[in-house]
């Protein structure tokens, strides 16, 4: 199409210029009497400051899970001084806020203030992580209130998808599931959530990330003042071993009437650490990762069977995974799952074009650039990284392992990565309309 | 607001190209990357009637193909350079752009303006993305407890003009029905280089990227802009009511919305802004003590202004928003009257300097945030740009905001009456 019908000559897309390389963040740290690690990097890019406590607790049993979610969700609804009301005004005075949340593996309290106010900030995190109240009626009413979300959670599909893989792919294990059942959480007592945070919520082996318009020697000390007095005793704790899965046919989750369906696909990936994972990673983003990727040209772009396919890394400590999703038309279900399969096949069965393999590895090392550009993104990255034993050389380094990559080492990689062989596969939608067809091309069974 | 709020300041160089494209540049060389963005003033309510949710599938279409480029090229430039890209369709605008590292600003140029030049659409593409489209609503809104709860579902309730009141998305068969003539028809009326804003921001020097910005988009031609209708209709004068039973929803959930005035007249505009912050920003707000932790008669509460877009993003008319989520046993008048009450203590009580001095301190710090990421303060730039004429707001909002008083915040709120609103309840179909 062109206006009017003008025709206008194709012209030559212009090269790139020469990179500004990203200066390493200089990090100034410190281990506290009490154990914890402290890091602190200047970022004055706006005048506010950002922090990240990172508290390796484990979800280690299944009903830990829910306990977990009612600690999250209690530790600010009040403190020996402060109730939940005064704490979120004491927050708000110095344009800050402190947020809760956790997965398998850890919790993580992050939040942010002007700059002039890091000094209260701190002394609030430490009020809250000494001395949390977890008031009766509180921890009751924020159960009830959570009990509603979680059930909400449930009635949507891409939950129930998520939820059904993981299931599928960890048994029983914590990775096994991230959302409890709105009946186990107004079971916890709230009188267990105040030993419950002495004994998980300790210092020792917790990592605490500043970053912002501050001045890191100051800032190293203002948390020496401010957090010292948090001194509840105990290590980290770390999840089980995980198992490997066991393949097994499709798992069809059925919700009458739906009109897409959810599919889920995936197996084990290497961690963050893993000599491959540089390799794991333009894998990844090549087959799924990204807009440009094969399985988005394919299902998207080409057949419009889909609006978002996409594949992801996800890690935990003890295991890493990847998936492929598409929520899909409930009449193109057994297409899009073959279609999924030839780009698996593909990945496994040939090696990339060397073009692809330099675009998507430039591409992973732009992404990086951009994620740590801002306040905010730095101190999640950071913290991540840290977390995993490495350090902030890896934000140097990675960039160099990913445009190192090979198509040969992606083919090699791909091999398990993508492999038919570990596939775990669940669908979420209308059974009566894709249980047959699905059962053309595998064994399905049915969830219970 | 405290004295000693911190305060933000972009340099903007600006110009108007010959073919009537404005352009801000604003440089910040924090971290090496860069932000491109293109403004078309056409949105949502520039739909004929037949032609629901065209705007979008023509966002969709700007992807597929331009004067020099194959379908998927424009992304596959973008992405194998390092960067991330999108675009979005609102009531009033619709937008392109992408974030990159700084040495490919020249690219990213380059692309922004060849499909604004000449965007290719074939019959195929065309059909492909209207596939696609139909998958965005069925898992945005079909397939989706609340889906589209309240921006699809309570503008038919407050506005009573087509082009307010219309479904954005679209229907299944105006989109089914869409031909590419009527998308050259749209390109030619509405995408016209001075109907547009480019910004650009971040890691670049002011006067290169100026350069850079006349080499690829000055020989654009010119085109006739059109004339913006003005959209205002009448305000209710009685409340309007509807139910909807959302089969797939396992809880009910009510939405009310008010008209506010129109966000040109910025001293008008701003105290509803506020306002809302007071209602509902955070553990110590308004609606959040009284309704989640004091009454308990709702599980969540928002409040906010805009249907689909940000406070300062938006054209006259807009509303003002509260919406609850509540259980089953809690009727919605109960909820509704909370809310109710809680706007009359606004009104008649006022807001203490203290309560607004926090509420002040955190929109600053909030706003302050947004500045910080490169793509977000250029969109913003952008948005400025267009809809008042100054990118620069972008660091002046803050001392804005914070020169708002406790007077102007109660009667906003005395203006917010059960009989000047419109009211959607949501019945759970979906319950068990």
């Amino acid at each position: 199409m062109s206006p009017k019908g003008k025709a206008f000559a194709p012209r030559a897309v212009p090269g790139l210029a020469r990179p500004r390389k990203p200066r390493l963040p200089t990090v100034a740290e410190r281990v506290l009497a009490n154990g914890l690690r402290v890091v602190a990097v200047r970022r004055p890019s706006v005048p506010v400051v950002h922090v990240r406590l990172r508290v390796p607790t484990a979800v280690r049993r299944d009903e830990d899970l829910a306990r977990s979610a009612m600690l999250e969700r209690g530790m600010l609804l009040g403190t020996a001084e402060r109730s939940q009301g005064e704490l979120a005004e004491a927050l708000q005075r110095i344009g800050g806020s402190l947020r809760v949340s956790g997965d398998a593996d850890r919790l993580l309290l992050a939040g942010e203030s002007l700059r002039a106010g890091l000094p209260e900030l701190l002394r609030l995190l430490t009020e809250v992580l000494v001395g949390a109240s977890y008031p009766r009626r509180q921890v009751e009413g924020e159960a009830a209130r959570l009990a509603d979300q979680l059930r909400r959670a449930w009635s949507q599909p891409g939950v129930v998808a998520d939820e059904s893989w993981l299931r599928r792919m960890y048994g029983g294990h914590p990775y096994g599931r991230e959302h409890p059942e709105a009946d186990e959480v107004l079971a916890v007592p709230p009188a267990s959530l105040r030993a419950a945070q002495r004994r998980r919520v300790v210092p020792d082996g917790s990592l605490l990330v500043l970053v912002g318009d501050l001045t890191p020697a100051r800032a190293l000390d203002q948390v020496a003042a401010a957090m010292s007095g948090w001194d509840s005793t105990g290590g980290p704790s770390r999840v089980p071993a995980v198992r490997p899965a066991q393949q097994g046919p499709l798992l069809l989750v059925d919700r009458p009437g739906a009109v897409q369906s959810n599919l889920r696909v995936g197996g084990p990936a290497p961690g963050r650490t893993d000599p491959s994972y540089p390799a794991a990673e333009v894998t990844n983003a090549l087959y799924g990762g990204y807009f440009s990727s094969r399985l988005v040209m394919n299902i998207r772009e080409d057949k419009g069977y889909t609006y978002s396919p996409r594949s992801a890394l996800r890690h935990g400590a003890a295991a890493s995974c990847l998936v492929t999703s598409a929520d899909v038309a409930t009449e193109v279900t057994a297409p899009a799952l073959v279609e999924v399969g030839y780009e698996l096949g593909r990945m496994v069965s040939l090696p990339p074009t060397a073009d692809e393999v330099a675009a998507t590895a430039q591409y992973l090392v732009g992404i990086l650039a951009l994620s740590t550009a801002t306040q905010a993104g730095l101190a999640g990255t950071l913290t991540a990284l840290l977390a995993d034993g490495l350090d902030v050389t890896w934000l140097r380094e990675h960039p160099a392992a990913l445009l190192a990559v090979t198509p040969d080492d992606v083919h090699e990689v791909a091999q398990t990565l993508l492999a038919p062989a570990t596939r775990i596969t669940t669908v979420v939608g209308d059974a009566a309309r894709i249980e047959a067809p699905l059962s053309a091309l595998t064994e399905v069974v049915r969830a219970t | 607001m405290v004295s000693s709020a911190p305060v933000t300041s972009y340099a903007v160089e600006r110009a108007t190209l010959r073919n009537g494209l404005r352009v801000v540049v604003a440089p910040d060389r924090s971290a090496p990357v860069v932000a491109v963005a293109v403004y078309y003033d056409v949105g949502i309510r520039s739909e004929p009637e037949g032609r629901t949710g065209f705007a979008h599938l023509f966002e969709h279409l700007m992807f597929q193909g331009s004067a020099s480029l194959q379908k998927m090229d424009h992304v596959k430039y973008v992405q194998s350079s390092g960067g991330t890209l999108n675009g979005s369709t609102r009531l009033d605008y619709t937008n392109y752009y992408e974030a990159l590292p700084s040495n490919a600003l020249e690219r990213a140029l380059f692309l922004e303006a060849d499909r604004m030049r000449a965007p290719a659409v074939t019959e195929e593409n065309l059909a492909n993305q209207i596939a696609v489209v139909k998958e965005e609503i069925r898992v945005n809104v079909l397939n989706q407890p609340y889906g589209g709860f309240p921006w699809l579902t309570l503008p038919p309730v407050l506005f009573e003009s087509f082009p307010n009141a219309h479904n954005g998305y679209g229907g299944f068969e105006d989109l089914e029905s869409a031909t590419v003539e009527d998308a050259r028809d749209f390109f030619d009326r509405y995408y016209a280089p001075g109907n547009a804003v480019l910004a650009v921001g971040g890691d670049l020097d002011a006067d290169a990227a100026m350069e850079l910005i006349r080499t690829h988009f000055g020989d654009v031609p010119r085109r006739t802009v059109p004339d913006r209708p003005d959209f205002d209709e009448p305000a209710p004068t009685s409340e309007r009511r509807v139910e909807h039973v959302d089969p797939l929803a396992p809880a009910p959930a009510v939405a009310l919305g008010w008209r506010v005035p129109d966000p040109d007249d910025l001293d008008a505009y701003l105290p509803y802004v506020v306002l809302t912050s007071v209602l509902a920003t955070g553990d110590a707000s308004r609606l959040r003590r009284r309704l989640v932790q004091e009454d308990r008669v709702a599980s969540d509460v928002g409040a906010h202004i805009a249907f689909m877009e940000d406070a300062f993003d938006v054209r006259n008319p807009t509303a003002l928003l509260v919406e609850a989520h509540h259980t089953g046993d809690v009727p919605s008048d109960r909820v509704v009257a909370a809310v109710d009450e809680e706007l009359d203590r606004v009104a008649t009580g006022g807001v203490p300097d203290d309560e607004l001095e926090r509420v002040q301190a955190r929109l600053t710090s909030a706003l302050l945030q947004g500045q910080d990421h490169v793509l977000s303060r250029t969109l913003a730039m952008a948005s400025f740009e267009q809809q008042r004429g100054r990118a620069e707001l972008v660091g002046e909002l803050p001392a804005l905001l914070g020169a708002v008083t406790g007077e102007q915040v109660a009667a906003a709120a005395a203006g917010l009456l059960p009989d000047a609103r419109a009211r959607l309840d949501i019945v759970a179909g979906g319950a068990r």
